[in-house]
């Protein structure tokens, strides 16, 4: 069977996976979040943390919440590290140094799951399992719940409640990602993967050296890391090493766990507006846009660059042989695509425009589909910006499901929108600054380039991948990167909770002949174009003189 | 009243007539004011670009970097000759409105007590414009109104051409809907006491010359909100441009063995270079000509003789749901029409007829004319004087008793005929002893189910008891195009409500004639007020017209609120419109305009940013393929040379603003349709042609500038 076979076939069998669940898990995610009566084990929890559910936040309660929680989480994730070797379960590992610590502390409560270290050698079971793996749920949840409370903005009308985010981070935890989570780390165990708490085990291998193993509760921590769009990876290769990823049918399983719940959540937005067209037009976008660019990598790298990989049909260097190019094209599109960023192959060693393709997916703010929530609410902003174009070209003030897009709404879409731009290109330009920072850089010329953009947009974006040759654990870069990874994550949350607040507060305005329908083919349309122009535009001049430049040689 | 098609492009004085741009040039120079051009974010980067490329130009002269600065300049007094140009237009009209207003000398009453019966009183010689408000002023006849004001002594009628264009002169009455007068205006015959309602420099004519010179323009909601946008891009553009260079530096050293020059050098690329990029980047397109967009749309108001409070009631005029519309002289003539006679059985028609007319001979209401010219066409009925019945008695209606009338002589026999209301007629026909005919409910029922008025005639001759001879069919004509319009309006998203102060059953009927969405029967203003907090409290915006002073409240509750300007003083206050031609269904226009500005800015954006495209395609090679020659690929337009496609895709940027100024002046086509099919024509045109355009347009001037020596 061809490359080219494989990935259709594999691209056909995601599509419909992902459809069969797209309307089950979006209005089972509907029902959770939506749902009036709490549970008791609801209650029980909501007793313990000393949360209020029946009282509903505004807005910048809600922001001060999620901020609250993630300040708390990074402190706690940086103490468990810093302090590991006192702790039990450490595996007789060290203390893990400081900048690292700051950095991965950063990075599993901003769904980054950026990796300055090697898990297998630096990180014991209670820093794997109570830090990182609990903070791959709840940075997810933190995700999805300011998706939901942007939705709710255009949903309610004239108010400021938006919700509680302790009953969303409490829901959408317990009822959405555990079960998932479970029944994924089942799938993955059955399919090879491992789970033990097990000590470091020496083995003899057959040139006759000695080889440290270790062994920990792998499959559970790789379901939620794909599941939540977090992509940490247990060990060091992360998905390409066998005991996370042992076969092709687990890749796609957990090519599937990246997509199912950014794929379902505009089903979660369509039910909770009242309009299932709105979620379809919205998951059209994403489609398009997620299409395009998964053709265009298994394009690039079945075509292969260069005399090695034409002499040998494909690209295969960094790949796993088996993965081969299909797999490894489409698990890294995927995972470019969301704000995933685990890897099953190095994305450092695809063809040059094949990395650049993976880049851009990032690039475009990692939605289509996005991280869990991330993707939705990142989505909604383009929209509105399109709207707001295609309102004025109607002759109407611009309105979305009935809110009128104003000065406020377009200050907030805009400055969501400046974010990541302006920490990519600002943390590229100050990097040239420290002539240090160049040995980071495996290679000279434009693929160093490559190297160095492709690590501040993962950061940046949230995303957590990086062109492997990179050097990144610094001083310098794990202070950069980490507040790339911060302000990257939780800036553009808090202009989300605001334009949630702007649009709540407003009374909708009823659709007329006049409206601008915004569930048609013609606006998917300009959304995508919207999404591809801005973002073309924005990073051209540096795409030009890295994967380009090497490219075009 | 003017023709109702489609917005036409009014665009005097050929739109590229070069002499307009030489007459801006002044203009557009003094607006190079860093003060001014600040206002405009997008514009005063390319100004402070120009400033440094020009410094840079002078420390190091080339021809590259002379002919680069040279265009950024103009690229910036393209811009502000468009605002010029704008501008300009309504000044021409503005000076002519202010001839109106110098040298008028107001004639204060001595005594400031209005109730006189003569103009020959005691009078003070004011200059006009230190009236103040509550003043009463006398104006004779070929004297100028020195102020807006209402009358309150005597009848005049007025020349109301300086402001309104309408040659016909109207009458103004104290009293009524008909008292308000407007400063500037000329009374042709008879005298008026004006009180002066305006402050002084607040007049109509103040406004309107403010208005038409742009000197009183704000920003609308949405040109704000897109401001932020623009200003985002540009931060954008900014950033990607200056965070280019370190990114260049490394390339340079890279490749050390590419050579210098004027583009790229070891320092990366040279500083006229990034500008230049800069500014092709940013949205210099919208931004140059965003203002100008604003002025001409107000401009294009006025051309149609709107006076407009605000930019922002323009473009609120855009986003209107809901319109209400009075019926009587904005949907029907205002006046009812006979349109047939139905005798009761045993009388001919012709009988009736007769009769109908003899007792309407003296009747000058519309209604009693048009009994008379009907009964002349329909059965052939000879048109008589009053006159010429010397033995006849008029009877004239009161509103006691709702029937008006003749008692004719004939020759010693009294022949009484009355015409009037139902229950009164028939009562008038029993008391002189008859018997109303049974048919004639029938009759009276059927003419109101229809929608029409009916008028029952009765005579009483001496002698005989008196009978009822039938009904005349009085119809409410509803104007010729309404349903047309209303059409236009549907399809333009707006829901058109009438409302009438007739029954629900013959609101229904006019409605359903007239083509509107909706009625309101019986309506008495309060419960205007009430449907417009109605369709407001459901998110709708809602326009009305009125001219009444009962009006006002539920104009000033409309969100646009359209005031006639035969209406009184009050109306006009209330309202955020004034229309001088008093024509209720000019609302479509002023909603086509409020679009179409919209539309204007939303297309030109769209272009503006879609031709970054083909920019980046010319200078990203131009700059990069002498380190990394593979990049040559991206130089699709096979341009000259680094500089020749520099200069061309900075001297494209600067053409394209003169080249769109009459799109800006004149605006975006809008044709009432669906906001998708709008929206797909304009995306196709501004969209596509924004990508396409640069491209040819890029490729033609390098065509050019390569042949300038010292560039290729």
């Amino acid at each position: 069977m061809g490359d080219t076979t494989a990935g259709v076939i594999f691209i056909a069998a995601m599509v419909a996976a992902l459809a069969a669940t797209y309307r089950p898990l979006g209005d089972y995610l509907y029902r959770v979040v939506t749902r009036e009566r709490h549970y008791k084990v609801e209650r029980g929890i909501y007793r313990v943390i000393g949360a209020r559910p029946e009282t509903e936040q505004h807005w910048a309660g809600y922001a001060r919440s999620v901020l609250a929680f993630s300040a708390v989480s990074v402190l706690l994730l940086y103490g468990l590290q810093r302090l590991q070797h006192f702790l039990p379960l450490s595996l007789g590992f060290p203390g893990v140094d400081p900048y690292v610590s700051w950095n991965t502390a950063v990075s599993f409560v901003a769904n980054t799951n950026w990796q300055a270290y090697s898990g297998e050698s630096t990180m014991g079971h209670l820093v794997q399992t109570g830090g990182l793996a609990v903070q791959n749920f709840v940075s997810a949840a933190v995700g999805m719940a300011v998706a939901v409370v942007l939705v709710r903005g255009f949903a309610r009308k004239a108010t400021d409640r938006l919700g509680n985010f302790w009953v969303d981070l409490v829901r959408i935890t317990v009822w959405v990602l555990l079960p998932i989570a479970a029944v994924g780390a089942v799938v993955l165990v059955l399919g090879g993967a491992i789970q033990n708490f097990g000590e470091v085990t020496q083995a003899v291998t057959a040139t006759g050296d000695t080889q440290s193993i270790t062994g920990g509760a792998v499959a559970s921590q790789e379901a939620i890391k794909e599941l939540g769009t977090n992509g940490g990876g247990f060990f060091n290769a992360n998905s390409a090493h066998p005991f996370e990823n042992p076969t092709s049918w687990t890749n796609f399983v957990e090519v599937y766990l990246i997509l199912m719940i950014p794929v379902a959540l505009p089903r979660t937005f369509g039910r909770i507006v009242g309009d299932d067209r709105q979620g379809y037009a919205i998951i059209a976008v994403m489609g398009v846009l997620a299409l395009a660019s998964i053709t265009a990598v298994l394009g690039f790298e079945s075509l292969g660059n260069g005399t090695v990989p034409q002499a040998v049909t494909a690209a295969m260097e960094g790949k796993e042989v088996r993965f081969g190019v299909e797999d490894s094209s489409l698990f890294a599109a995927a995972t470019t695509l969301t704000s995933t960023g685990a890897v099953n192959s190095f994305h450092d060693s695809f063809t040059s425009f094949g990395g650049g393709v993976l880049m851009l997916n990032m690039m475009f703010g990692e939605v289509a589909p996005g991280g869990v929530g991330g993707g939705l609410y990142g989505m909604l902003v383009l929209a509105v910006i399109a709207v707001f174009v295609a309102g004025l070209m109607v002759g109407r003030t611009p309105e979305y499901l009935g809110k009128k897009i104003g000065a406020r709404e377009i200050k907030l879409a805009s400055m969501y929108f400046l974010v990541t731009p302006v920490l990519v290109l600002v943390g590229v330009a100050t990097a040239f600054l420290l002539p240090s920072n160049m040995d980071s850089l495996q290679e000279a010329g434009p693929h160093g380039l490559s190297e160095l953009l492709y690590a501040f947009t993962s950061a940046s974006n949230n995303n957590g991948s990086a062109f492997g040759g990179f050097g990144a654990n610094t001083p310098w870069f794990n202070t950069a990167l980490g507040l790339c990874m911060l302000f990257g994550r939780f800036i553009p949350i808090i202009l989300v909770l605001a334009l949630a607040g702007s649009l709540a507060r407003q009374r909708p305005v009823p659709a007329s002949a006049g409206t601008l329908p915004t569930h048609r083919p013609l606006f998917v349309g300009m959304v995508v174009g919207v999404t591809l122009v801005l973002v073309a535009l924005t990073f051209l001049p540096v795409l030009a003189l890295g994967p380009l430049a090497e490219g075009l040689q | 009243m003017s023709a109702m098609t489609t917005v036409a492009p009014k665009v005097r004085g050929g739109l590229l007539d070069p002499k307009q741009w030489v007459r801006s040039t002044p203009s557009a120079l003094r607006k190079l004011d860093p003060r001014l051009m600040w206002r405009n974010p997008v514009m005063f980067i390319v100004e402070i670009g120009a400033l440094f490329t020009t410094a840079l130009a002078v420390a190091d002269p080339s021809v590259f970097a002379w002919l680069i600065t040279a265009w950024l300049w103009l690229t910036v007094l393209f811009a502000n000759a468009a605002e010029a140009i704008a501008e300009g237009r309504g000044k021409a009209q503005a000076d002519s409105l202010r001839k109106a207003k110098t040298d008028t000398v107001a004639r204060r009453l001595a005594e400031q007590d209005p109730g006189i019966t003569s103009p020959k009183v005691a009078t003070v010689e004011v200059p006009a414009p230190e009236l103040k408000r509550g003043d009463y002023v006398l104006v004779e006849a070929g004297q100028t109104i020195p102020g807006d004001g209402d009358v309150v002594t005597g009848i005049a009628s007025v020349d109301e051409s300086a402001i309104t264009g309408e040659s016909a002169p109207v009458i103004r009455e104290s009293g009524g809907d008909r008292c308000a007068v407007m400063g500037g205006t000329r009374v042709l015959s008879d005298w008026v006491v004006v009180e002066i309602t305006a402050e002084p420099g607040k007049s109509f004519l103040d406004r309107m010359i403010a208005l038409v010179e742009g000197s009183e323009r704000r920003k609308t909601p949405n040109e704000i909100a897109l401001n932020i946008l623009l200003s985002a891009m540009t931060v954008v553009f900014l950033l990607a441009v200056v965070t280019m260079q370190p990114v260049a530096v490394y390339s340079k050293d890279y490749m050390a063995a590419a050579p210098d020059s004027a583009v790229l050098d070891g320092n990366g690329v040279t500083g006229i270079v990034l500008v230049s990029l800069l500014v092709c980047l940013i949205p210099t397109t919208i931004g140059a000509l965003l203002s100008a967009i604003g002025i001409a749309g107000m401009d294009r108001l006025v051309q149609r003789n709107v006076l407009a409070m605000s930019g922002r009631a323009v473009e609120a005029a855009g986003d209107v749901d809901t319109l209400l519309l009075d019926k009587t002289g904005t949907i029907t003539y205002g006046n009812r029409r006979a349109s047939s006679f139905l005798a009761v059985p045993g009388v001919a028609a012709a009988q009736l007829a007769d009769a109908a007319q003899l007792s309407s001979l003296a009747d000058e209401t519309p209604e009693g004319r048009s009994i008379v010219v009907f009964a002349k066409e329909s059965q052939g009925l000879r048109e008589r004087a009053a006159g010429e019945l010397a033995n006849a008695e008029w009877i004239a209606f009161t509103a006691q008793t709702r029937m008006s009338g003749v008692d004719l002589d004939e020759h010693g026999s009294v022949h009484r005929i009355r015409k009037g209301a139902a229950a009164q007629v028939a009562e008038w026909v029993r008391a002189s002893g008859g018997d109303p005919n049974p048919r004639l409910d029938d009759l009276v029922d059927q003419v109101s189910r229809e929608g029409g008025t009916p008028l029952v005639v009765a005579e009483h001759r001496d002698g005989e008891t008196a009978r009822v001879l039938g009904v005349v069919y009085l119809k409410d004509v509803v104007k010729e195009g309404m349903a047309e319009r209303f059409a236009r309006l549907r399809a333009m998203g707006i829901r058109t409500v009438m409302v009438t102060g007739d029954n629900p059953r013959t609101a229904k009927a006019i409605a359903a004639e007239a083509g509107v969405d909706d009625f309101l029967a019986e309506a008495k203003p309060e419960d205007k007020m009430a449907l417009i907090k109605r369709e407001q409290d459901a998110g709708r915006m809602v326009a009305m017209t009125g001219d009444g002073t009962n009006d006002a409240p539920a104009l000033a509750a409309a969100d646009v609120g359209v005031a006639m300007n035969t209406g009184t003083s009050a109306a006009k206050e209330a309202g955020n419109m004034v229309d001088l031609d008093s024509d209720p269904t000019k609302l479509i226009e002023i909603v086509a305009i409020g679009k179409q500005l919209l539309m204007t800015r939303g297309a030109l954006t769209t272009f503006s940013i879609a031709n970054d495209i083909a920019k980046y395609f010319a200078i990203i090679p131009a700059i990069f393929a002498v380190i990394y020659p593979g990049l040559d690929a991206l130089n699709v337009m096979r341009l000259a040379s680094p500089e020749s496609a520099i200069i061309s895709a900075v001297v494209f940027n600067a053409l394209v603003i003169v080249a769109l100024v009459p799109l800006a002046l004149k605006g975006v086509a809008y044709r009432p349709g669906s906001a998708s099919a709008l929206l797909r024509r304009n995306l196709w045109v501004y969209g596509l042609g924004g990508i396409v355009t640069p491209f040819i347009g890029i490729k033609l001037i390098d065509l050019a500038v390569a042949l300038i020596p010292g560039v290729a």
